[in-house]
């Protein structure tokens, strides 16, 4: 993490807030302080924010308000973002169904790390991962924390089209589609919730500074909610997060 | 309610406006008008709201039938438009009639046309905006690019406002040429390069590529040298960005662009010179060179001017009737008149 932050022109509407230059924890920290901070007590002017690992990208109107105006305002607000306290951070539960049609590449994560399947199983839904940003689709969430015994290359040749809710594993990341869409990530199950939909408001599921478990169902589970999932009665399990358990 | 039926969709005819804005942190594109000066003359053309939903016509226009007598105007790439076979012009109202069929041919003179009715188009908001995003089929007729057979409804509006007919003064009139200067406020990442590397950037002239739509323009040209690679950590994407993959030639990205990416980005397109960008074709050249912040700003406001001035001239001319007078249009050797019939007390 840098001691101050660095502001950048992202063109004439944008002021890139770089808070440091790697991925870190501390780092995302910092960035839901700010982004809180902003959202709190907002100045004229303000577009919308875009977070992501170590940065902020603001869009600004330039009729209502400068460069430099802007840079004053977030200096003045990043001064005093260490004595924010931030509500605590949710933790968004998706029940998951493992291997078999629903994650076909759950037995080569298997083998490729030396472990059986339930081994991968355990090791995924142990996990708590933290949503980091959302991006590269709508509502698709760049997740950290994920075990590197697990981790296994991307497919060589990307699938045409993967069906929404899969839960793949690329590198040592782990991650959800939201929509189908193609792509190459190692397919090891699905979740019956909905990310995405646009008619539904709020339409993306997930915010980044939440953290996500994937909690392993059976099929005769997965077929309940997805009902409840149509059927719009579903309520998505939510609890709060403390640090360290 | 008039509608619009679609007899030909034309090769890529979405619905714009100004886009989605605030869920661009949810991964969601902001989408719009690509060349949204033009969007904005069209809408103002027919008495909308500047950011009004229009039709975003793309290289070759559709044919449409019209249900009902309403206004519609064309702006952007210049094309041949014909109205019941009788030419007709860009950039100024149109009075439509019940049956009418307007042509759009192909464009001559840049890339993309919009057009406005009168009242805008009766569609769904989705996320703020009714925008077409074609990636994630959400916005304007269910996602989707419009088809043969598609009915476009349009909104009613307040008959007792007798509207003039308006015509854009010649000096508004953008002029789209093949080979532009753009301007651009360098980084956020100018620093990731040599100055060897932003050197070549900003002395040569760079090709539109085939790979070009309205999420972002691929470029041909010298290739660009990086410090020590291409690849940032994942961050925030400005409209207009230049991203510089580590083949060295630059990306820039647009309407449809997803709202973060991995990329250095060399430069920012300014606002005002998005829309002559958003004109251009595969084949077509592009320079650049810098400007200073405040610079694009002056521009930013002088475009703002500009646009509010020409709505503010319509409107005052624009003359309000009682609700008992009635409008005819009548034509008379090829011109059509428009006249109010009013009991006198």
């Amino acid at each position: 993490m840098y001691p101050k932050c660095k502001y950048a022109l992202s063109g004439d509407r944008g002021v890139l807030i770089e808070v440091g230059n790697t991925i870190s924890e501390a780092i995302h920290y910092k960035i839901r302080g700010l982004v809180y901070s902003i959202e709190q007590c907002p100045c004229n002017g303000i577009v919308e924010l875009i977070p992501a690992y170590n940065s902020i990208l603001l869009i600004y109107d330039p009729l209502l308000i400068t460069y430099e105006k802007m840079v004053a305002y977030l200096k003045a607000i990043e001064s005093s973002v260490h004595e924010i306290e931030l509500p605590p951070s949710e933790i968004v539960h998706m029940p998951t169904l493992y291997g078999g049609e629903y994650g076909e590449d759950i037995g080569y994560v298997a083998s490729y790390n030396n472990l059986t399947v339930e081994e991968v199983v355990q090791i995924h839904s142990n996990g708590l991962y933290l949503i980091y940003m959302l991006g590269f689709t709508p509502g698709f969430p760049y997740l950290g924390g994920m075990s590197d015994a697990i981790s296994t290359p991307r497919l060589s040749a990307p699938r045409e089209k993967i069906t929404k809710g899969s839960v793949g594993i690329a590198g040592n990341q782990t991650g959800i589609y939201p929509i189908d869409s193609p792509g190459g990530w190692q397919l090891i199950g699905r979740t019956p919730i909905v990310l995405f939909d646009p008619n539904r408001e709020p339409a993306v599921l997930l915010r980044s500074g939440q953290y996500i478990s994937f909690d392993p169902i059976e099929k005769d589970e997965y077929d309940e909610i997805s009902r409840a999932v149509s059927a719009g009665t579903y309520q998505v399990k939510k609890t709060i997060y403390v640090k360290g358990k | 309610m008039s509608h619009m039926k679609i007899i030909e969709p034309g090769l890529l005819t979405t619905f714009q406006d100004d886009g989605r804005k605030g869920y661009q942190q949810y991964g969601v594109p902001v989408a719009g008008a690509m060349d949204s000066f033009a969007m904005q003359l069209a809408n103002i053309l027919v008495g909308n709201h500047r950011n009004d939903v229009v039709l975003e016509i793309t290289m070759k226009g559709p044919s449409i039938e019209f249900t009902a007598k309403t206004y519609i105007a064309l702006t952007g790439g210049k094309c041949p438009v014909t109205l019941d076979g009788n030419s007709v012009n860009m950039y100024e109202t149109v009075c439509v009639h019940k049956g009418s069929i307007l042509k759009i041919g192909q464009v001559y003179e840049g890339f993309r046309v919009y057009l406005a009715v009168r009242g805008s188009f009766d569609l769904p908001k989705i996320m703020g905006s009714a925008s077409t995003y074609l990636r994630g089929r959400i916005g304007g007729l269910e996602g989707d690019k419009l088809r043969v057979g598609a009915v476009l409804s349009i909104k009613e509006i307040s008959k007792n406002r007798y509207f003039n007919l308006r015509k854009m003064p010649e000096e508004v009139i953008p002029v789209y040429d093949d080979s532009i200067d753009v301007k651009v406020i360098l980084g956020p990442e100018d620093d990731s390069f040599t100055p060897e590397g932003m050197k070549t950037f900003l002395g040569n002239e760079y090709i539109l590529t085939h790979q070009c739509d309205r999420m972002g323009y691929r470029l041909e040209g010298a290739k660009i040298e990086h410090r020590e690679g291409a690849d940032i950590i994942s961050s925030g994407i400005s409209l207009g960005a230049i991203q510089v993959p580590s083949h060295g030639e630059p990306i820039i990205m647009m309407a449809d662009r997803q709202p973060t990416g991995g990329y250095a980005k060399i430069a920012n397109v300014i606002s005002c010179d998005i829309s002559r960008l958003a004109q251009l074709k595969p084949g077509d050249k592009v320079r650049f060179s810098a400007v200073r912040i405040d610079e694009a700003h002056q521009m930013i406001k002088a475009q703002e001017q500009t646009l509010t001035d020409l709505a503010a001239y319509y409107e005052k001319n624009e003359i309000v009737v009682s609700e008992r007078a009635r409008i005819f249009s009548i034509r008379v050797k090829e011109k059509q008149y428009e006249v109010v019939v009013e009991e006198i007390k």
